[in-house]
Order: structure tokens, then sequence, then C-alpha cells
């Protein structure tokens, strides 16, 4: 039976139970990959996948059943409300959302799984071929992946959404090795299904490669106290691994002390800074029209002139915080319950250029691109792919990737200038708990932080 | 199984379907109370050929999908590696004790209870932690059968306890936790709940270092957090036959300091990651890396180990779904003879590093890291006295643990992929934030 009828049997099974509310998801998934080590095509695949969850809520308690057999599933709601039983002891809160009946086509998404495959090929062969005239290179790692997901959700309160989205990322590490000495450059790019996106990459692909190289030959900077300025991709990363993880409700909802911490209207940083996380952009690897609760995407300013305004919320959290939900649940596919996740994160553009930001630093460290970021909520490390020392005010040097360091709270407030050069990274895939990755893009236009800690010899 | 093998055989010289699925019940709880209880079952279908000497390569969730399975396969087969290698006949494999019944009928209200009792002890000593916590027991099925006569089956179980606490004054937070894992039901949550009320005891007091060079030690949960990533590259046979593993051209070298000595094994009883045969069917074994500081081996699956021209050293893994692909089951690093004590009491300045963040970020291949010492304790003259915050530290580790001073004799598991004892290193560069 296609997938299509079962949900719609299924909505009539999710009506009968004795729970505070019922979901279900059911998925089906077209991926694609090709992996070259070195000179060779080490791997080509295509992979099928058709799934399903069920969750329950009774009491506060949750109970969640996920499967690849879509058979039976009456025995699976009962599970997951037998579960949700088990665990529950207060009461349920969910915030008050409209039931929605809507089909969301495709829509630009284009289906990456129908391109042949020989296409495929050939652009990663001429990317390949690009790795390997450069002289003193070792190796070179390229991963191209596509995914196309149709998703049907559904719950006892009458909802019912099919969404579809496409996404494609492609990786490329080259990799440059002289003696015991290994350095890596590359790039990651993503977009929603667009092939052209990935494609004409030629002449950025031939200056990363060449970079590693150079890699050889730069110093390791000593690690201390510098300003760093930040481009668009690195700084994107900051503002996801460095604040945007901190908005996420669902850290905040039952820790009283990070609640107040978390005070809305408490001062983050300068005026100038404005911090947005918006899946209703078009086009976006983190854009979808509903989440996987069921809730329309909203547009949510997170800091707005310096002040914290702002949060990421699923039904639960929302209901707990007494806010309004934002429609931030998302799961990164059917094998797990949906919860509180950013989607296109950026800083808002200011007004000064780059040769504003960097032309009264006497010495300080330019730093690009990413390798990636993780967070503690308090402290955070996001690491640079390539970084540049900054001398009297303009680019000099290329150094050894640089990590850097900080503390959310100190570090906000050491941004002291933004740029108005925003840009959307569409590289990026999120990791919280076991869900990962899960499509984002972050954003931002250039930045400088003073005292920023820089990790070195 | 066998009907898919069959046409499979029809485009292709050799075929090999392996299956596997996994049962998974976990408890969950969330701010020191019990919020989800969720079960998984996960079914996955990997289809390999080899046609016109070529790889060819297909996955699904369901075994009915046989005709898509065989056609997809056979269409990246066009484009797939040359083979070097031919499916493993039928063969014996090594008695491996992976299943525990008992994991299986431990009930919901059981696990429920374990998890309670750990949060309870936890919150017993430091009140205002808010805790996550989490009690899972899993039972996984893996099948092989290929054209050539090999066919393989086993079952394992799991049984996993974890907790994550967070404590927060003002604006300054502390993350303590541990994780145990093994293949029987875990009766008791005392030994995780006792480390995870040592560190608390240990970050009590704050202490600031100064940024400079300093010895460290690394618990289990720092090595694993450290030094652990660059070397399962190192020792990965597929980036030693491309040159780029530093240690690739090693073999048989002294890099490393004599006090170490790490191997790889598949075939301990009863935890995760053993397993009687290797996810091509290749019959486990136990494979020595280091021996005395010098290089003795690297992990291989069938096609590496053809083309660098030496056996598999069945470390054939299929995460993700993806190709086999050499990888560590255990890495276990043989306990030397000092106590953590005498390690911390031998320091006049220097660092405890049980948690870092970051590290594993940056070129993992050089070995040079940076991180941010998520949980870590300053000593001054033989004594633990306080947690440091806001401190960076770079290193390599190739030179880390080739002076090395000392081997713990604490050698315990962390997680399911690494058994490690404490290290002791003379001089990591520390930056700190005043």
């Amino acid at each position: 039976m296609p997938t299509k009828e079962i949900a719609q049997e299924l909505a009539k099974t999710l009506k009968g139970f004795d729970a505070d509310y019922i979901e279900a998801h059911l998925e089906e998934t077209e991926t694609s990959h090709l992996t070259y080590r070195g000179k060779e095509l080490e791997s080509i695949g295509r992979s099928s996948s058709v799934g399903g969850n069920i969750r329950a809520l009774v009491k506060g308690g949750w109970g969640f059943v996920s499967f690849n057999h879509l058979d039976e599933l009456r025995g699976k709601v009962e599970l997951a409300v037998r579960e949700a039983r088990l665990a529950g002891n207060e009461k349920s809160r969910l915030a008050e959302v409209e039931p929605v009946v809507d089909i969301v086509p495709g829509g630009a998404d284009k289906n990456p799984a129908s391109i042949p495959l020989a296409e495929k090929k050939k652009l990663l062969d001429e990317y390949n071929e690009i790795v390997w005239r450069t002289p003193k290179l070792q190796t070179s790692i390229i991963t191209y992946g596509d995914g196309y997901k149709k998703t049907i959700f559904l719950n006892s309160e009458g909802s019912y959404i099919e969404q579809e989205r496409a996404d494609i990322t492609l990786r490329l590490h080259a990799i440059a090795t002289e003696g015991s000495d290994v350095q890596q450059a590359g790039l990651s790019i993503g977009s929603r299904g667009d092939f052209e996106a990935i494609s004409g990459l030629h002449q950025q692909i031939q200056e990363k490669v060449e970079h590693a190289v150079a890699l050889l030959k730069a110093p390791q900077v000593k690690g201390g106290e510098y300003t760093v300025v930040l481009d668009p991709v690195l700084a994107g990363v900051f503002v996801h691994e460095a604040f945007g993880h901190l908005s996420e409700s669902d850290f905040i909802y039952e820790n009283d002390r990070l609640y107040q911490i978390m005070t809305l209207g408490r001062e983050f940083g300068l005026r100038e800074l404005n911090i947005i996380d918006d899946p209703t952009l078009s086009g976006l690897r983190g854009s979808y029209k509903y989440d996987d609760e069921g809730v329309l995407a909203t547009k949510t300013y997170l800091i707005w002139e310096g002040k914290l305004v702002g949060r990421l919320h699923s039904r639960e959290t929302a209901a707990k915080m007494k806010e309004e939900p934002t429609g931030n649940a998302r799961a990164v596919n059917y094998h797990y319950p949906p919860i509180v996740r950013m989607t296109n994160t950026y800083i808002e553009p200011g007004r000064a250029s780059f040769d504003d930001i960097i032309g009264d630093i006497r010495e300080g460290i330019y730093a690009k691109n990413w390798y990636g970021g993780t967070t503690s909520m308090e402290m955070f490390t996001f690491s640079a792919a390539e970084a540049y020392m900054i001398r009297r005010g303009r680019i000099a040097e290329a150094i050894r990737p640089v990590v850097l360091t900080g503390n959310v709270f100190t570090t906000l407030k050491n941004i002291d200038a933004i740029a108005n050069d925003l840009d959307m990274n569409q590289g990026g895939g999120c990791g919280k708990g076991e869900q990962v990755p899960l499509p984002v893009s972050n954003g931002s236009p250039h930045i400088r932080i003073r005292r920023c800690l820089v990790g070195g010899k | 199984m066998e009907g898919l093998l069959a046409q499979a055989k029809k485009v292709a010289a050799e075929a090999e379907v392996f299956v596997v699925s996994i049962e998974e019940t976990s408890v969950e709880f969330e701010a020191n109370r019990l919020k989800h209880i969720q079960s998984k079952e996960t079914t996955t279908v990997a289809l390999r050929l080899i046609r016109q000497g070529r790889i060819g390569y297909a996955v699904s969730t369901r075994l009915e999908d046989r005709h898509k399975l065989v056609k997809i396969a056979a269409e990246t087969a066009q484009f797939g590696m040359l083979a070097r290698f031919h499916f493993p006949h039928r063969t014996t494999y090594p008695q491996v004790e992976v299943f525990d019944p008992g994991v299986e009928s431990i009930a919901i209200a059981e696990m429920i209870r374990l998890g309670e009792g750990l949060i309870a002890s936890v919150t017993r000593h430091t009140p205002d932690i808010v805790c996550e916590a989490g009690v899972t027991k899993a039972v996984t099925s893996v099948r092989i059968l290929n054209s050539e006569g090999g066919q393989a089956t086993y079952r394992q179980s799991t049984f996993g306890l974890g907790i994550r606490g967070n404590l927060i004054y003002d604006t300054d937070m502390l993350f303590v936790g541990d994780i145990e894992i093994s293949g029987h039901p875990l009766p008791e949550s005392g030994v995780v709940a006792g480390r995870v009320i040592q560190q608390l005891e240990l970050a009590k007091n704050q202490a600031s270092v100064t940024t400079r060079k300093l010895p460290v030690i690394f618990t289990p949960r720092g090595v694993a957090s450290t030094l652990i990533s660059p070397l399962m590259a190192a020792f990965n046979g597929k980036i030693v036959q491309e040159g780029a593993s530093p240690i690739g051209s090693r073999l048989g070298q002294q890099v490393f300091s004599k006090k170490l000595n790490l191997a790889d094994d598949p075939k301990l009883a009863y935890r995760p990651q053993s397993r009687p045969f290797d996810d091509e069917g290749v019959p486990s074994q136990h494979t020595p890396l280091i021996q005395g500081g010098a290089v003795t081996g690297f992990l291989y699956d069938l096609q590496t180990a053809a083309l660098a021209n030496t056996q598999s050293t069945a470390s054939g893994s299929r995460s993700g779904g993806g190709l086999p692909a050499p990888a560590p089951s255990a890495f276990v690093i043989a306990q030397g003879d000092t106590t953590f004590d005498e390690m911390v009491q031998d320091i006049k300045e220097g660092l405890v590093i049980e948690a870092l963040m970051g590290a594993e970020q940056g070129n993992i291949l050089s070995g040079v890291f940076s991180g941010n010492v998520l949980l870590g304790y300053k000593v001054e003259s033989g004594k633990i006295v306080g947690r440091v915050k806001d401190t960076m530290v770079s290193g390599d580790i190739y030179q880390l643990l080739n002076e090395i001073i000392a081997v713990g004799s604490d050698a315990r598991w962390v997680g399911g992929h690494l058994k490690t004892p404490s290290l002791y290193c003379p001089g990591l560069s520390v930056a700190s934030k005043k």
C-alpha cells in the first residue's frame, strides 16, 4: 500500500486512543552518494528508505516508537501510548496550534536523485583533476551526497501535512604532505537540491588546493588573546555555536538557573547586533513551511539592538515558558523525535566596510572558513580552516588554521564592529545529541572580536 | 536474503547481502525527571556486487525491495571501483561472547529504577544539579550471505547507562557526566554515580593557570576527547594507503614512548564493539598496533588490504549504511603501574584534563590539536586544587605520546570504543584568559 493511503488510514486510528496528544511521521527517502579518495572513485551508491514513527503524550510523559515496517501501525500506536503512560507524572502542556491540512509541493526543489549518476560523476571528475594537477598534493577526499525526502505529518488534533525537500552537499578536503607534516584545506557547500549551486566551483577548488600546499610553509600562531576578524562563513558558525544553541528553549525550560541567565531583555552585545533565526527564507537548507510538529515556521529575532528578545521553541517548551511557539521542532529523520533546532541563523549586516574593520588593527588574525564548532552553552570553540595575520591594517602572511574559543557572555560583548556584507553559508550540518547532520544555514557579515582566545604553540 | 542473492547472481559475478536489524528501547530523563520512553526498530539491507570487475552497491530498509536493489547495484557498478578482492568463502569463526539474553528480558520498570537511582545519588550530593540521564538496551542481529558460500550470523546485546549534569551559578556553568556500556544488563548505577560525584568534588573550587607549557594528566575521558581521533585516523589502512597518515611509512619503527601499547580487539567478551566477524564476514582477530612504542600494524578491510598487498584485519565496518571501510572495533591501551594519585603527586604545577572540547575539529591527520578545557583541574604541589575555566590547550599528539612520563594503572572503558588508563605527559601549551 502506498505511504499516502497508509497515512490516511492512520489518521483515523490516532483519534481512538486515551492520550493527551499523538502524532505520526511517515517518510520516504532516496539518496545517492559518490566519494572520491585520491584519484579513484572509491564509493558510489544509492539508497532508499521507508519508515516512520509514532509519538504520544500522556501526563507530560512522551512515548516514541520508530519503525521501518509500515504494517500493524495500530500496535505501534498502542506501544507509544503505553510508554507515554509509564513516563507521565504531571500535566501535559502543549502550545495551542490550529490544526493544518496542507500539501506543500517541492516547489523550487528539484529532485537531485533524477540527475544521472554519470553527470554527477563527470563534474566530480573535473574537480578531482584540478586537485591532481597540483604539485605536493598527497591526496584528496571529495564527498558528494544528495537526498530527496517526502514526509507526511499527522496528529490527533486533525493536522495532515505533506512536505518534500531536496538536499545536496559537496565537501572537498585536499591533503598536502611534506615529511610527517600533513596539512589540509577544503570547502563545504550545500544547496536545497539545486545542482547548479555545486557546479562551476573549479576556480574555488583550485584556490583551496593551492592553500593546502601553502600551509606546509605557514607558521603556527602563538596562543593567546588577539583581535580577530571573522569572514561571513566563520562568523556564521560562530553565531550558530556561541549563541544559537543557547537560544534553544529545550535547554532552558526546565532549568531555572539557565532561565535566569537567559532573561528576555538581558544585554548580550553592542546596539548594532541583531541575530535572527528564519526558516521562512526561500531556498535555503534550513528553510521549511511547517516544522516536524506541524507548526507554521516563523522568523524569530533572538537579539535585537544587542538585547535578548526571543528564543526558539517546540510546542512543549513554548507552553511551559508561556511564550509563542516558533515552529523550530525538527527531527533529523524518522528514527528520532523532533527537538528544538535552529534553521537559517544569521547576524544582520551593519554599516562598516571590510577595510574599515581591519584598518586600525596593528596585529590581529583574519580567520576564514570552517572546520567545525561545538558548544557547552557557556563556552564554545570553533575552528577556522584558513587564517592570516593582520598587520598594520592589512592582511599579511598565511598561518596554520586556528581554533578560537571563548565564553559566550563575554565574547558577544567583545564584538565591536559589524560589516555590511552578509553572506549565507549552505555547507553546514548541525548536531545535537545523536541527531546529526541536520541541514541548516548560517550567515553573517564580517565581524571583529576584541580579545578572542586563540589556541597555538 | 537467499532470494535477493539469487537475483543478484544473475547480473553479477559475485554478490553479497548484508542485513542488520536493531531493536532498541531507551528510558530518558530530563531535568532530573523521567520524560521519554522510546522504542526503535531499524533494518538495513545492503547489496554489494562485483560486475564486470567493478563494485556496485545499493541500500534499502526492506528486503522486499529485491528488484530495485539489484537494479541500482548493477547501475552503480558501471562507475564503481575495480574490485581487488573476492567475497570470503564459508569458514569458521572465533567464539566471541556478545549476547546475553538477560538484556532483552530486562523490564522497562527496572530501567526506570536504575535511572532514578543514578539521578538520586548525584542530586543527593549536589541538590542544585540539573541532570539528563538515559538507560538503553539494544539487541542487534547481523546476517551476511555471499555468492562464494560465505554465510554468517550473530546476535549482540548492549546495555548502556549515562548521565550528564549541569550546575549553574550566575553565568558560570559546570558540566559533569559519565557513561557505562556493557553486553550484560548493568545491575546498579553506583560506578557511574561515583565518577560523577568525584568530578563534582574536584570542581568545587576554581583555580587559574598561567599561559605557558605545563605537564598534564589525561584521565581516561580526557584521553578519549583529545588523543583518540587522530590515532584512529593514523592507523586506518585506507589513510595509510593514501599516504596521508603521519605514521604510514613507519611500520616497525619506534614512534611512541616505550611505555605505550595499543591494540584493536573485537574479541573481548560482552563488549558493544565485539563480534565474531566483521561487516564483510572476515573472522575477528586481535591486532596489535603499538607494542613498546613501535608501530606494529594498521587496520584493513578486504579492498584496502588487497590494494596494500596485505591481509584484512577484519576491520571492515559499515557505519551509516555505506560500503565497508576500515575502522577500529575497540581500541585498548594497556595499563601501566602508576596510580592516578602518584601522577598528581609528581606535579608541581600542571593540569588534569577530564574533557576537552573542540580538539577533534582541527586537522586531526597532523596530530596537532587545540581545545577548550570543558572539564579540567589545576594541580599545585601534588594536589588538585580546583577547576580551571576559559583555558585553551594546544599540542601535538605524536609529541605527547612520545614523551609519556607514566601510564596509569586505572584502565577503564570510556563508552564502547576505547579502554584506556590515564596518561601523564610532560608539556602541553596552555593559554588562559585573565
